[in-house]
């Protein structure tokens, strides 16, 4: 029986009790009559804070607080794939069987289904010497994806004895590891503490890059596999269609998607959407290989910080059998305005803002949990965990805080702007204010598989759009009449570079997604027409019959053109840029 | 109710200060309790307990602390959260912030006694918002369109006319090809009784009242009262929605004084203040009342909500407009500028916005062409409106045909799409076509957001 303690203060999720000695840092309580669930923040001689994951209303001094001698962990293991759960990974589904429409305090659910039977096929076989990570065998989960069940890390030693194909449940034992101390049972179920980041072997350098089927993140601004990106934006300006886009067609094997602090409705959206969108790789339902956590804004704030890291440390768990994972976090601001209400709750000093002074530590602790890694065990596989967290800074205002700090340590920057969304500009990013540091390690792999031309024609792209906000200031002085010829062919492209290729329609079924060669295809048009209309005009063509061009209109349907048509027309069209600009 | 929990009385009260109070010596509270307090002269007020320190319990009085002493005010502490008896007989009637009937009427006989604060609605359990509601504004049902279970604020200025607008809304939304009615439930939060009026004399005029309920809090009355008011609309509007298969629109007005109110306690407690003085919870609050709109699957009832605020300074990154935006399912967005032309209703679309409107609209909902046209209308006009900033700089004739097309849609679209009648209420048909009248001002080559198939089909000759 572990020893109990008493509730002394109750202050919103922030509670006091005494008799606490012996427990631990991050230890996992149960908090009053109604057992809600808990985890220790602070000790200090015989009393500890506790922060509460659920609704402390009602709740009385002298209350008894339960511990469970462990920290706040997550259940790993078949079941966890194609499920809902809120911040501390209770399945919301099981949830509403329990207590209906709306979510009772105190539920005690399990994580993964305890009863379900799964087909184990054994691949490990007695007298192998396994280390942690190896892979014991796998089972089918979903359509989309065969679950590794791997050695827990830190055991070592040989297989005394495995089960044979067959069904089980998570904890059933599977096979039996003779080690230095004895054999140890193991089930399909793992445990993990979600502060702590699971182990790997080593950590590599980002060179593959993550493809999102997105003009502008991919060409212009694109993220490596095991990268970090940030993508702050004022409310309006498109952050959640953005990252429900990445979430949809990023061609990572497995995403997890965080609603941290969110809309009830959208992650609603992404409930009823995903089951029937398919994978354009696999032709797999999505569903069948996201995850989603969501901590709705309504829900309580306590359980909004634990969300991000219940949400790395199944990613993690995924990276850790070969694959590679996508994370979103929506939103990290509500991440950190959580933590800034736990300490303030605490009363602790504050630093900027009011947020507490560990901000940056944390913030960067979360960020350096993504990576390409080499994964533990003897045959080694390189994976990823992708990070994209989104950030909202209070007013558009990204001098504050947590947009700074995120920015310190993310390579990916997506600008997204509001007046680009008037605009209806989408996605509304913006092509001044963002970066990517990973264009230089991922150059080769676009050579090689979309063009050749590939960095050449988005440099240049990136130049031409960077003179077009020079002269844009010239044209809102003098107007567009006063500007040299060669200089308005510029305005011309860079319009359609805007118009044509930055703009994309994330709710027309070809639009959604691009392929890398349809999107070399794209800009390789467009800059032909650069090219041959600036030479046209450097003959002595007028500005206004190339601006009236018959192919221009065309491009500016080439977004709408099936990946399967698009190379054919595709040429078509720059032959006929070619023979239209000369006969002018 | 449980036999463990005993109601005790104290008059223990060892501090009052702004709207707390301190009792000691207390057993057995619990966190969020609500307190009967009787003042040294008998009367009786409410409070609710925010913090439980031992034996120290921190309330806060609902009605104000005037009179309050530390010798014999009592305060009796009741074991239960804050509730409101919730029944069919509400509607029609007109209740204080704190949910009394105030309107000569009898008292309510509660169906149900619900807890204000809810419990937070399971993502799983929701059904996505989709089905659209025709407001008959243009502005709104063509290019920020309005569906059953969103949240939709308006974002307004001192002085701009929200409230004409809000009662326009509640007096003409339905759903196209039905007849049920919405139910509209209103919230008045530290509003003056001349507004007030005017919402109460328009839902009598129009013979809205017998499907209004009205929760009254006035700026006279006690601030810190309006921290229960929309809880307790929102309570009945659960009520009404999921138990007895409405459909229901909630206005709250005006937030700003709610935000108020909580700044107010907070400061009494001496929290440590996030931006502009407001508490750091602010966030989670408000999304404890917005998040509050919804459609559950599986049940014919739903909760739309329009919340009004008054931006202060007409700032929308406020704190108060700022985290709004977050929570909400976008914003209606009104403009000095549009007003002072004379416009009605002075709706800016460009920062406008509705998240889930291209669920609502498209083919079997309101028209095939409709996302194509409010696409088409957003970039005309900002380009548009781009466009007069360079003309008062280099004069109208300087611009090529092209542009002059665009600025003259800008003021057509403000003065014949923006501008309609108070009681105007246009179909979205209506709507739409209109929206194609006033694009053939411009180059048809010009019309790239929408398909051809549309162009054809639509484009007026």
């Amino acid at each position: 029986m572990m020893e109990e303690g008493n509730i002394i203060k109750i202050a919103g999720p922030v509670i006091v009790a005494d008799g606490m000695r012996g427990a631990q840092m991050h230890e996992m309580v149960r908090v009053g009559d109604d057992k809600l669930i808990g985890e220790i923040i602070e000790l200090e001689g015989d009393t500890a804070t506790i922060q509460v994951y659920e609704e402390t209303a009602g709740l009385k001094p002298g209350e008894k607080i339960e511990r469970t001698g462990g920290p706040l962990s997550v259940e790993l293991g078949p079941g966890v794939m194609g499920s809902i759960f809120d911040g501390i990974q209770r399945p919301l589904e099981v949830i509403k069987e329990l207590t209906g429409d709306y979510i009772a305090r105190g539920v005690d659910v399990p994580s993964i289904d305890k009863e379900k039977k799964w087909t184990f096929e054994p691949i490990a076989k007695v007298g192998d010497k396994v280390t942690g990570g190896d892979i014991l065998g796998q089972v089918q989960e979903t359509s989309a994806v065969v679950q590794k069940i791997m050695v827990p890390p830190m055991i070592e030693g040989h297989i005394k004895s495995i089960v044979g194909k067959d069904q089980f449940t998570v904890e059933e034992t599977i096979a039996v590891i003779e080690t230095d101390d004895g054999d140890k049972e193991v089930a399909m179920l793992q445990k993990w503490p979600v502060r702590k980041g699971r182990p790997y072997a080593e950590k590599l350098d980002p060179d593959i890059p993550l493809i999102t089927g997105q003009r502008a993140q991919d060409t212009f601004f694109c993220l490596a596999k095991g990268g970090a990106a940030a993508i702050p934006g004022p409310f309006g300006s498109g952050k959640t269609v953005t990252q429900q886009q990445l979430a949809k067609w990023a061609d990572a094997d497995i995403v997890v998607y965080i609603g941290c602090g969110e809309r009830g409705n959208e992650m609603t959206e992404v409930l009823t959407e995903f089951p029937f969108l398919e994978d354009p790789r696999t032709g797999n339902p999505i569903m069948d290989r996201t995850v989603l956590i969501a901590n709705t804004s309504n829900m309580p704030v306590a359980a909004r910080e634990a969300c991000v890291y219940t949400g790395i440390t199944i990613a993690e768990y995924f990276r850790d059998q070969g694959y590679d994972v996508a994370l979103m976090a929506d939103s990290t601001s509500r991440w950190a305005e959580a933590m800034r209400e736990i300490s303030g709750r605490l009363e602790e000093m504050p630093g900027e803002e009011g947020y507490p002074a560990y901000l940056a530590s944390r913030l960067a602790q979360f960020y350096e949990r993504a990576g390409r890694v080499t994964t533990l065990g003897q045959d080694p596989k390189q994976a990823s965990v992708t990070v994209v967290g989104a950030v909202s800074p209070p007013g558009g205002d990204m001098s504050e805080p947590v947009t700074q700090n995120t920015l310190r340590i993310c390579k990916v920057f997506w600008a997204l702007d509001a007046s680009l969304a008037d605009k209806r500009h989408f996605p509304s990013i913006d092509w001044l204010q963002s970066y990517s540091l990973y264009v230089d390690n991922i150059t080769s792999w676009w050579q090689e598989n979309a063009s050749d031309e590939w960095r050449a024609n988005r440099d240049q792209a990136m130049v031409l759009l960077q003179q077009e906000s020079e002269l844009e200031e010239i044209v809102q002085l003098v107007g567009p009449d006063a500007l040299p010829d060669s200089q308005q062919v510029i305005l011309e492209t860079t319009r359609m570079l805007r118009e044509d290729f930055l703009q994309q329609n994330a709710y027309d079924e070809v639009d959604t997604y691009c392929s890398p060669t349809k999107q070399a295809g794209m800009l390789k048009t467009i800059l032909t027409f650069h090219e041959n209309a600036s030479a046209a005009v450097a003959r002595g063509a007028d500005v206004k019959d190339i601006a009236a061009l018959p192919v221009k209109e065309e491009i500016a349907r080439m977004k709408y053109i099936p990946e399967e048509e698009f190379e054919a027309k595709n040429k078509e069209m720059q032959e006929q840029v070619v023979t239209q600009c000369s006969g002018v | 109710m449980n036999a463990d929990i005993k109601t005790r009385e104290y008059t223990t009260v060892s501090e009052v200060s702004g709207p707390l109070m301190i009792v000691e010596g207390v057993e057995g509270v619990g966190y969020n309790e609500i307190v009967e307090i009787e003042t040294p002269t008998g009367e009786n007020r409410k409070g609710q307990v925010l913090e439980v320190n031992e034996d120290l319990a921190v309330v806060q009085v609902f009605e104000g602390t005037d009179d309050l002493n530390t010798l014999n005010t009592k305060s009796r502490f009741t074991g239960e959260t804050a509730k409101i008896g919730v029944s069919d007989d509400m509607m029609g009637r007109i209740f204080n912030g704190t949910g009394q009937p105030i309107d000569g009427g009898p008292e309510i006989i509660p169906d149900k006694e619900l807890d204000i604060n809810g419990n937070p609605m399971n993502p799983a359990s929701r059904e996505f918002p989709a089905e659209f509601i025709q407001t008959g504004i243009s502005t709104i049902d063509g290019m920020n369109t309005l569906v059953r279970g969103q949240k939709l604020p308006i974002f307004s200025g001192s002085g701009l006319p929200h409230n004409d607008l809000a009662a326009q809304i509640a007096r003409q939304a339905k759903v196209v090809g039905t007849d049920d009615d919405f139910a509209v439930i209103f919230a008045a939060m530290g509003i003056t009784h001349e507004e007030a009026n005017f919402f109460m004399k328009d839902f009598e005029r129009t013979g809205a009242l017998e499907r209004v309920t009205v929760f009254m809090n006035l700026a006279d009355d006690p601030a810190i009262e309006r921290i229960l008011t929309p809880k307790m609309a929102l309570t009945t509007a659960e009520y009404f929605a999921f138990e007895k298969n409405m459909h229901v629109l909630v206005i709250l007005t005006d937030l700003s004084n709610y935000c108020e109110a909580l700044r107010e306690v907070s400061a009494a407690r001496d929290e440590v203040p996030g931006r502009r003085g407001y508490p750091g919870y602010m966030y989670t609050d408000l999304a404890g009342i917005y998040e509050r709109a919804g459609r559950i699957a599986g049940k014919e009832g739903s909760i739309t909500q329009m919340p009004i605020l008054v931006m202060p300074q007409d700032d929308i990154t406020h704190p108060i407009p700022d985290l709004t935006g977050y929570i909400t399912e976008g914003q209606i967005v009104l403009s000095r500028d549009i007003h002072r032309k004379g416009i009605y209703p002075p709706v800016d679309v460009l920062p406008s916005l509705s998240r889930l409107m291209s669920g609502g609209i498209g083919d079997d909902k309101t028209r095939d062409d409709h996302s194509g046209v409010s696409d088409q209308l957003y970039s005309a006009y900002a380009e548009g409106r781009n466009l007069r900033d360079l003309v008062a700089v280099v004069g109208e004739e300087a611009l090529t045909e092209r542009d002059q097309s665009f600025l003259k849609f800008a003021d057509n679209f403000e003065d014949q799409f923006i501008r309609q009648a108070k009681d105007e209420d246009r179909t979205i048909q209506e709507t739409l076509d209109l929206g194609w009248k006033l694009l053939t001002v411009l180059p048809k080559t010009e019309l790239k957001r929408v398909k051809d198939e549309f162009i054809e089909k639509y484009y007026p000759e």
